[in-house]
Order: structure tokens, then C-alpha cells, then sequence
């Protein structure tokens, strides 16, 4: 713990499941970020796990009000905020899960970007609706089995590619976007820095691997955000000033390691073939080499 | 007092330089006919340097009401416009605001709803969102609805009340029709109206609170009960803001108002501006002999029954006039009013008449069928048709 | 859980209040430490979903008002000095 961090923003007691990514996430995000914060959540696990009336888990002032719109309410305090005369000074930020951000909360936050408001958004990507039951999401990755997208003899499970939500969010020419997991904390905590410190709208996509969903070991949570990276499912970068055709890649893996070690501790992969492995490597490969590694 | 300059503006301008007055902070808004010149005359005030304010030009009304509670849970004195979809679409974050007790005001140019696609005066739209917690206001004129804005301000932010409000005028009849209107004096107004300071909380981090909890079973019912109550007890409130603003203002205000009910037999019940209409064919049928009166509704939430059964439940019919139709039912307001009548011995027979649909004209000659109908079922004894709509073209009935 | 009286709007004035509910029961294995191995990474504290890790003089130790069991802190543990052990009730 650092020295500023004396008080942890993200109370204990809250009701995420045992291993649960986003809540390494929220420890981290929200003591970087401090008590001058305001936030808006949407619904999601993170808003049922941390604001059951009457306790909350929220040591700075917090709004949840919908599924779709964190990032419009969050422009509406910042506007309010800047009208009324405050400083500046104050931290807005706007959580939400990859639900709420890459599919029903999407058009929300591209206006929120568009207008150029001074908010950090942070995705927490479980890469399903797990607060419903595991179904299918647009950040779903191809060959997960969800309880939509189940595979079965005629399915391999979800049938397309995650959709490149920083990349777009980075297409809006925001002064920062980045990609971020719960295994590099010091990483992580260096772009929610930067994200806040930033003039205008920014976006931290944050890798939270979720056992209920992904059906892994509890305590793999962390590995397996690790081998996300290590085998280039997900790549770290960081883009400033709408820079997105010089993306700085901000962690390189050395050796790539492949693919099914990352898929095989997850049972949601679980019925994928050596050969939807080698098709899903290749993919993989593709992918690297656009980002150049 | 200061003087209230005499002003010849459309209905949108209206509730426009009405917001205007109450000086507010931060107006989120989308643009939808017929509401559309709102946001458009509160950005001129803005762009001109006469209201220090933010407008949030956003990308949906969903987005619109989103802003609208962000900015309200900080403490920010926050209206907005809309109508129709628009309404349709914030739907869900209309009983959001209200929940969470932010006095967020809404002009509306009451319009209908899709399908067909139609752009003209109704109440569907405002009517739908009944149930969403807000309080409801519908102006008969321009001057009702500039009014009427300053109104809702003072109510929807008293602390017995705490509850969003909206101001309803009707699509192109008043949106978009220019009448002369009395402007109350800023300072007047700066008066009546004190800034905004949330008696309940705000978001600070000064004192860190946590907005729109997760409301289990344990709670759920106590918070919905204590909201519901708010509402409940609004009336008293609402009386003694018209009596004040009255008082300063010189303009009478009433939850409904009645016109020569006293010794009528039957009256006719309107909402809007189809009410000048409505009076205009109570004097005529007075003028002929008949004991006819008329009944205006301005709020509809929290709906007045109390007056209503003051003023009708000596007569012998009640006309219902709803600009809005429950398919499956019939008109919200009298599916209302028939409510409040249940447990009462003394009541009138009551018969509901859809009008104005869409924008479909209604004239005086059809108030004059609804009270000849009425009265056909008042000297029967009984009303063989509860549900009847009006000014029908049978020529394109399929 | 004691219930407390409503506030208007359901507005929950009591920030970190969740500290009141106890998660340590849900845990079916429990962590300890080798203080004599533990070198003070604070990987374990970093990696904590609950905020259950806590720093001591010479080492860490744990909350188990909060730790859910789930294993993180022994398996991130860069010196093997935290152990998982079933949890007896």
C-alpha cells in the first residue's frame, strides 16, 4: 500500500464472488483515483454486490441509476459540476461492466466522448452478462460457451470475435484510451492516473477474468489475466491524443506462449478441439502481428 | 412587484422564458417536435449571455433524463424538453428521478404516439408515463404553461414534496401558436423561487453518499411507500404555492377549476387547451337554457380527486373528455374519475369521450354532442356506451 | 442484520457501510502465512478482491471477517509463504 492509500476507497463486505476480477479492479482504480471522486455505475455486479441499501462499499460519492447511461449521468454531473462553480478538481468517473459498455451502454458513451467531457470511463470486461447468468455479450470471445451462446453439436459456442471496443473508443479522438488487467496492478494504476489526469474524456478497458463465468478456478483469476497477455488474447496499449494508428504497446510478452494454456484452465472452452485451438491461435497470430509483435 | 412586461410568443417560448426565469443550471436536451424550440431558445438566452447556464446537447432523451439526474444529484437546479418518443424513450429513467427524489422539470409538447408516426397534439405521450412518479401539469394556454414552469420549480423542489414535475402544453395548439403572455419580473421571481440546495443529499465528496442503492425486499416497499406519500401529501403544498403565487402574481391557479358548475347538472371534464374550446360551447348551451358546466384538470398527478368530488358529485353526468385512449379501457382521466367516485353514494353517471387523437380538431359542436349524450344517459337513468369516440370520419372507417 | 430507518430517495449516507457485513463466512478454505518467509511484496494485499490482507510490521495478515477463500494470495504469493488449509467449523 502506498502512502496516499491509508484508506481504502472499496470497502470490504461487498457480495462479489470469491476470486471475483473486478473487485481486485475496484481496490485498485478507486484508491488511485482518491476521496475526490465522484462516480456513476451501471447495473451490474458491481453495483448489486457493493450498494445493497443500506450499506455500500463506496467510500466516495456514488450514483447508480441504469444499465445503459453510467457515462450520461456521469456528463451530466460533470456539466453540473463546472456550472456551479467548482475548481475542476474533482475526479468523474463512470463504471460499468462490458454490458454496459460495449453493447446497451455503447451509444451513451460515445456521446459522452463526442462532447468531449472531462470523465474517465472504466469497462470492467468479464467478456459476458454474468450478473444475469452468463450470456452473451458483444465482448464474448469466439469458442466461449455462455448460457446463449451454449456450445453444443452444432455450435462451437459464441461465433464472433470481441468487438474492439478501445480501438473504437480510441477512433473518437480522446485524449486517452488504454487497455488494462488485474494482473498488471502497476500498469493499471499508472493509465487510471493517466486516464484522470487527462483534458477530456478517456477510456480504461480493464481485463477482470470472472470464475463464476469463465468457470476456472477461483484462485486463477489473476493467472489467467496474466496469460491473457502472455499469449496475446489481449494486448496492453495505451493510446494518447487519439493516436490510434501509433498505439504504444505497453507490454510486450517476450515469447508469446500459446493459446491453450490460456483456454484450458477455463471450462467455458472447455469443448473446443485441438483444431478450433490451432484456428483460434492463428487468429491470435493475425492479431499480433497488426499490433506489430 | 415588479411590472410583467406584455410578451406575443409561441407556447414553446413560453415554458422557455418560464425555465428562464428560475434561472436554472444545467438543461440536458434533445431535440423532438413539437418541443424542439425549448432547447433552442434556451441556448439563444445562453449564447446571448442572459441565463448563466450549461445546456448538454446529448445524443438521446434517454441520455437527455440520464444528464438530467447526474446533474440534479449534485445539486443543480435541471429541466429539460421533450415529447412523444422522446418521453417513450426516457421512460425508463422517469421513474428513476422520482425515486430518487430529484425535482428535475420537464416542459412537454404533448404529442401522440407512434405507430403511425404523427407529430400533433394528444396526451398519450405524458399519459404513458402516469405511473413514473412525476408530478403533471397541463396548460390551457401560453400563459398557463410559462406559468406553470415557474410552478412546478416551486413545488417539485419543496421539501415536502422532493418529486420531478412536468408541464404539459399541447403539440402545435400551443407549442407553435403565438399568444400574449404577462412576463413576471425576474426579480419577482428570484423571490418566489430561492436557489435550490437539496434538503435530502448530494453528491460531494465532502460527505460521501451512495445514490440509487439496490433495494432488496426488506426495503423496497417502505422506500416506494415513502415516495408514493410525498405524493400523496403534495396537494396541501400545491394549493398554498398557487394561493402564494397567485398572491404575487395576480393569476389564480387551481388544481381543477371549475366554470359554472355551481348549478349544473352535467359537466364536462377537459385537460389542455381543448378547454377554451369546451368553455366557449358552455356559454353557447347556457345561452340556450342548458345546465351545463365545465371542469378544467391542470394537475393530473397527483390527481385531485378531492375537488373533483366538490364540484361534480352534486351533478347528475359527468363527461369525461380524454385526449388519450388505454386500448383495453378507455381515457386515463376517466378511468380516474370513476375511481374516486367508487365509494361514494351520491356520484354522477359518467361517460368517457375520446377526442383530438393525433391532432384531430375538435370543435364546439362536438362538446355540445358529449353533453346531449350525457344528458340522453342522465334522463335514461343509465349509459349504454361508456367509451365513445368523437369526431370520427365514418367515411374512411374501414 | 439490524434494519435501519429509510432515508428519503434511498439515499445511503453511510459511505463503506458494507464493512458491517461479514463475508468470512462464506470461506471454505483459509490462508496463513509464514512470517518467516513473507518478504513484504504486498503482492497478496494488491491482488486481494476483498481487502482482506493487511500489513503488519514484519509481514501481512489477514481479515477473515472479509477473506472469501479464494486462493489468490497463496497462488501470487512470489515466496510460497501463504497456504491454503481447509477451514474448520
Amino acid at each position: 500500500m502506498s502512502e496516499k492509500e491509508d484508506k481504502e476507497m472499496f470497502a470490504s463486505g461487498h457480495r462479489m464472488c470469491a476470486g471475483c476480477g473486478e473487485g481486485i479492479a475496484m481496490r485498485t482504480i478507486l484508491n488511485e483515483a482518491g476521496p475526490n471522486t465522484i462516480a456513476t455505475v451501471a447495473t451490474g455486479c458491481l453495483e448489486v454486490t457493493t450498494t445493497a441499501y443500506p450499506q455500500t462499499s463506496w467510500e466516495i460519492p456514488l450514483i447508480h441509476s441504469a444499465f445503459e447511461n453510467a457515462a450520461s449521468v456521469a456528463s451530466g454531473i460533470e456539466v453540473a459540476l463546472k456550472q456551479m462553480d467548482k475548481k475542476g478538481e474533482t475526479n468523474i468517473m463512470s463504471f460499468a461492466g462490458d454490458g454496459g459498455t460495449f453493447d446497451i451502454g455503447f451509444q451513451a458513451l460515445s456521446g459522452m466522448f463526442e462532447r468531449k467531457h472531462n470523465v474517465t470511463h472504466i469497462c470492467l470486461d468479464n467478456e459476458a452478462y454474468m450478473n444475469t447468468g452468463i450470456q452473451r455479450c458483444s465482448s464474448t470471445p469466439y469458442g466461449a460457451s455462455t448460457t446463449t451462446s451454449p456450445a453444443g453439436k452444432f455450435s462451437i459456442g459464441e461465433d464472433r470475435p470481441k468487438k474492439p471496443l478501445a480501438r473504437i473508443s480510441a477512433a473518437h479522438d480522446i485524449p486517452y484510451v488504454a487497455t488494462a488487467t488485474i494482473a498488471h496492478i502497476k500498469d493499471l494504476k499508472k493509465k487510471v492516473r493517466k486516464a484522470l489526469d487527462a483534458d477530456g474524456p478517456a477510456l480504461v478497458h480493464v481485463f477482470a477474468p470472472c470464475p463464476t463465468g469463465w468457470r476456472h478456478a477461483s484462485n486463477d483469476s489473476v493467472e489467467l489475466a496474466r496469460l491473457a497477455v502472455e499469449t496475446g488474447v489481449f494486448v496492453l496499449w495505451e493510446a494518447e491524443d487519439g493516436e490510434i494508428c501509433d498505439l504504444n504497446i505497453t507490454h510486450k510478452p517476450k515469447e508469446r506462449k500459446p493459446v491453450g494454456e490460456y483456454l484450458k484452465k477455463q471450462r467455458r472452452f472447455a469443448h473446443l478441439t485441438e483444431e478450433h485451438i490451432e484456428k483460434i491461435q492463428k487468429e491470435i497470430d493475425e492479431k499480433c502481428e497488426q499490433y506489430g509483435f | 412587484m415588479g411590472e410583467q412586461k406584455g410578451l406575443t410568443i409561441q407556447g414553446n417560448m413560453a415554458t422557455a422564458l418560464g425555465a428562464k426565469l428560475c434561472r436554472p443550471d444545467v438543461i440536458p436536451a434533445y431535440p423532438i417536435t413539437p418541443s424542439t424550440l425549448f432547447p433552442e431558445k434556451i441556448s439563444e438566452y445562453i449564447a446571448d449571455g442572459e441565463l448563466d447556464a450549461s445546456m448538454i446537447r446529448v445524443e438521446s432523451e434517454h441520455s437527455a433524463m440520464s444528464a438530467c439526474i447526474g446533474a440534479s444529484s449534485i445539486g443543480a437546479r435541471t429541466c429539460t424538453a421533450s415529447a412523444s418518443q422522446g418521453i417513450a424513450l426516457m421512460h425508463e429513467m422517469l421513474f428513476i428521478a422520482s425515486g430518487m427524489r430529484l425535482p428535475i422539470v420537464m416542459a412537454v409538447g404533448n404529442r401522440a404516439l407512434s405507430a403511425p408516426i404523427n407529430i400533433w397534439a394528444d396526451h398519450q405521450d405524458t399519459i404513458a408515463s402516469r405511473d413514473s412518479g412525476w408530478l403533471q401539469f397541463y396548460a390551457e394556454k401560453n400563459q398557463e404553461g410559462l406559468d406553470l414552469m415557474i410552478l412546478a420549480f416551486k413545488i417539485a423542489e419543496d421539501e415536502r414534496v422532493l418529486l420531478p414535475a412536468m408541464v404539459g402544453i399541447d403539440g402545435f395548439v400551443l407549442t407553435h401558436t403565438v399568444e400574449g403572455v404577462k412576463v413576471p419580473a425576474q426579480e419577482d421571481v428570484d423571490e418566489f423561487l430561492p436557489p435550490y440546495e437539496p434538503p435530502h443529499g448530494k453528491l460531494d465528496p465532502k460527505e460521501p453518499m451512495t445514490f440509487g442503492s439496490l433495494g432488496t425486499p426488506e426495503y423496497y416497499q417502505e422506500l416506494k411507500y415513502d415516495q408514493v406519500e410525498a405524493m400523496d401529501k403534495s396537494p396541501e403544498v400545491i394549493d398554498e404555492i398557487f394561493e402564494e403565487f397567485e398572491k404575487e402574481f395576480g393569476r389564480e391557479y387551481n388544481r381543477i377549476t371549475p366554470y359554472k358548475c355551481d348549478d349544473a347538472e352535467i359537466i364536462l371534464l377537459t385537460m389542455g387547451s381543448m378547454t377554451g374550446t369546451a368553455r366557449a360551447a358552455v356559454d353557447e348551451m347556457r345561452e340556450d337554457g342548458e345546465k351545463v358546466g365545465l371542469a378544467k384538470l391542470t394537475v393530473f398527478r397527483p390527481f385531485p380527486g378531492d375537488l373533483l368530488k366538490e364540484i361534480a358529485g352534486d351533478a347528475k353526468g359527468l363527461a369525461v373528455v380524454d385526449r388519450n385512449i388505454s386500448p383495453g379501457f378507455g381515457g386515463a382521466v376517466f378511468a380516474e374519475s370513476a375511481g374516486i367516485f367508487i365509494n361514494e353514494k351520491k356520484k354522477p353517471l359518467m361517460k368517457n369521450f375520446i377526442v383530438g387523437l393525433g391532432g384531430r380538431e375538435i370543435f364546439k359542436k362536438n362538446f355540445k354532442e358529449m353533453y346531449k349524450k350525457t344528458k340522453k344517459s342522465v334522463e335514461k337513468g343509465s349509459v349504454d356506451k361508456m367509451v365513445e369516440w368523437i369526431n370520427m370520419d365514418e367515411k374512411v372507417m374501414r | 442484520m439490524t434494519k435501519v430507518k429509510i432515508t428519503i430517495g434511498g439515499i445511503n449516507k453511510d459511505a463503506g457501510s458494507s464493512k458491517e457485513y461479514k463475508t468470512g463466512g462464506w470461506r471454505t478454505m483459509k490462508p496463513e502465512v509464514d512470517v518467516e518467509k513473507c518478504i513484504q511484496c504486498l503482492k497478496c494485499f494488491d491482488y486481494c478482491p476483498d481487502g482482506a490482507v493487511k500489513k503488519t510490521d514484519d509481514a501481512i495478515e489477514f481479515d477473515l471477517d472479509y477473506c472469501k477463500g479464494c486462493g489468490i494470495c497463496a497462488k501470487e504469493c512470489p515466496v510460497k509463504a501463504i497456504v491454503m488449509k481447509v477451514e474448520e467449523k
